[in-house]
């Protein structure tokens, strides 16, 4: 009756010898291919590179001015503008603007390449039930595996640094673009899309004058959970070398620092509440039109 | 192309089955399969059977029929956004059905425009940019699109709402936009899917007369799509009545008013208010001599309308003459009355 108490599991040696099979298979992968793969990411740590510079050489007052002219012209909103003047200038009187600025650049970098990657992936979902049901699981083990799992073999692969941190944010942070991408164009009125067919309207045609613009409200909701996802990702990524906000508040858990993790904590939560806040009130101001229904 | 005739649209042995293996029952269905046989035996539905209908250009073909009937499925066979399972559709002597796709997409830009129950606008788009949507498909250059689109918007009375969301419009207005994106096109086929069924009715008939006064200088092949007798019989140049998918009945309203093929159309003749679409020269007795001192109705006026004449000219006699001026018949309050209360 052992086999009934303890699960009947895989011989020892057997598994041992798998593991080591395949650690020794990828570690190879890793030294025959990771300077070409390195080699391939290149133009996104150059574009990391310059947007962090430009962040950090830019003068404090100017990039103050800089966010919140777009936080005005996506809004529309004087409180909100005021919101994010006050929450940079309790920032940068506590010493955390360098930072700040560091994690804003990698924000903004793993945003656009969701962005880039996500919606397409999104379309094409959405225009075939077979690739959405490949697709979704997938999508479903971005989200679920732990983060410090897939950061082992980034690592192994590329070291430690911008990119392979990059590349995790983006991994956690690209799911909800793609499925929002896809929904909203499911949910796109069949009556309105008969109407592009029945004036001939060519599958070009149909996206990006019907599809598109009509998902885009959906397609906001996806942007702004794939910003409030990369912020969640900040500290993980400071584990390999990231730096930004994360990076005292990992410093603060191994020294016991309680002050320095809750100011860098607020920090991050106070850019979260920012980028929330425009970002939900631009999708608002997109489907304004759909509000004012005729009584 | 400018001394070019459209040619009408012909529909032939139009048969639509739905179901997954459509073609393989098309045999049977011709050889007398019922619509509940197939429905029962293989699982497919029966959607139209072997329609036969010539549309001649520049009339108005008006399809009626209740839910159910196949008259949306009818009119999307003739821009093909659904397909036959077999048959031909003839639009301006080209089969439709055997267009390939890039073809079928220039044929829907140049030759059809379509208006819709649900309207169908673009939410996102102002009322202008709605309205020159079928010219950016075809690629027109937006400065003369937008001319065109202002000149049909004010014909359909939406001057000075170019700028509004289509959600900003009541219905009325909406079906107005949706009724000029479809003039924008200038095809010369205007399919119409029961495009004021979702009006009230007062709107309605407003919107009968712009189509109807529209129609008078256009002069396109509109199909209409309704389940409303009373607007079939007067937009109607001819009707067809469909049943189960099945054409029961074509013709003016004349012959679907005075001669109803079966107890189904005329039950729903029954409840027609007659003296609104029988004409006088259906009712009157034919003479060539013209008694004098006795007004004279042109042909084609409704027995309404000569009534009301005769009671206000006092006289119990009317002269028909033809719009040539001869004299066609003599008629009656007596025949008058008795086509009002359908005595025949």
């Amino acid at each position: 009756m052992d086999w009934f108490y303890k699960f009947p599991h895989m011989d020892d040696g057997a598994l041992r010898d798998l593991k080591k099979a395949i650690d020794d298979g990828f570690r190879g992968f890793t030294r025959s291919y990771g300077e070409i793969i390195e080699g391939f990411f290149t133009p996104l740590q150059h574009f990391l590179i310059a947007s962090e510079r430009f962040m950090l050489k830019t003068p404090w007052p100017i990039i103050t001015l800089l966010i919140l002219a777009i936080a005005y012209a996506a809004t529309r909103s004087l409180r909100i503008v005021a919101g994010c003047l006050a929450t940079l200038m309790l920032i940068g009187y506590f010493d955390m603007w360098e930072d700040t600025m560091r994690t804003i650049s990698m924000i903004f970098v793993c945003t656009v390449l969701s962005i880039a990657i996500g919606i397409p992936i999104g379309i094409v979902m959405a225009r075939s039930d077979r690739v959405q049901r490949v697709i979704n699981p997938i999508l479903d083990v971005m989200q679920t595996m732990p983060s410090f799992v897939y950061l082992i073999p980034v690592v192994m692969l590329l070291g430690i640094g911008k990119v392979p941190g990059l590349i995790a944010v983006v991994v956690y942070a690209i799911p909800p673009m793609i499925r929002l991408t896809d929904l909203g164009i499911r949910l796109v009125d069949k009556d309105v899309l008969e109407a592009a067919d029945a004036f001939g309207a060519d599958n070009r045609q149909k996206l990006f004058k019907v599809q598109l613009p009509l998902a885009l409200p959906t397609i906001m909701a996806g942007i702004n959970q794939t910003i409030m996802m990369a912020l969640a990702m900040v500290v993980i990524a400071s584990m390999i070398g990231v730096q930004g906000l994360g990076q005292p508040v990992l410093k603060a858990i191994a020294n016991q620092y309680f002050t320095l993790g809750m100011f860098n904590g607020l920090a991050i939560v106070g850019i979260a509440i920012m980028f929330d806040r425009v970002s939900q009130a631009y999708g608002k101001r997109l489907q304004k039109h759909r509000e004012i229904v005729h009584g | 192309m400018a001394d070019h005739v459209f040619g009408g649209i012909k529909i032939r042995n139009l048969y639509k089955i739905f179901g997954p293996n459509a073609g393989s029952h098309i045999a049977a269905v011709k050889n007398g399969l019922t619509k509940a046989e197939l429905n029962a035996r293989h699982g497919h539905v029966l959607g139209l059977r072997d329609i036969n209908i010539e549309m001649p250009s520049g009339s108005i073909q008006v399809i009626m029929g209740l839910s159910g009937s196949g008259k949306s499925t009818l009119i999307r066979h003739i821009n093909r956004l659904i397909d036959p399972t077999a048959g031909e559709v003839l639009v301006d002597g080209v089969d439709v059905v055997k267009l390939p796709e890039a073809d079928l997409r220039e044929f829907r830009r140049h030759q059809t425009a379509m208006v819709f129950q649900k309207f169908a606008l673009l939410p996102h788009r102002t009322v202008l940019d709605n309205t020159i949507f079928g010219l950016e498909i075809q690629g027109i250059a937006r400065p003369k699109s937008l001319d065109t689109a202002m000149r049909w918007l004010e014909r359909v009375g939406l001057k000075g709402f170019e700028e509004k969301y289509p959600n900003q419009l009541s219905g009325g207005m909406q079906q107005r936009v949706g009724l000029a994106r479809a003039l924008a096109n200038d095809a010369p086929v205007l399919l119409m899917d029961e495009a004021y069924s979702a009006l009230d009715p007062l709107i309605r008939t407003d919107m009968q007369t712009v189509l109807l006064d529209l129609q008078k200088e256009i002069r396109k092949t509109i199909v209409f799509i309704t389940h409303d007798l009373d607007e079939a019989l007067r937009l109607g140049d001819q009707i067809a009545i469909l049943r189960d998918g099945e054409v029961i009945q074509q013709g003016t309203s004349q012959d679907i008013v005075m001669r109803p093929a079966d107890d189904y159309v005329a039950n729903f003749v029954k409840e027609v208010n007659r003296g609104r679409v029988v004409h006088v020269e259906a009712v009157m007795t034919p003479s060539m001599s013209s008694p004098s001192g006795r007004p004279t109705v042109a042909a084609g006026t409704t027995v309404e309308d000569t009534l009301r004449m005769l009671a206000r000219d006092v006289s119990d006699e009317g002269v028909v003459v033809s719009p040539t001026g001869e004299t066609l018949g003599i008629v009656t309050v007596r025949q008058l009355a008795g086509a009002m209360v359908n005595v025949h």
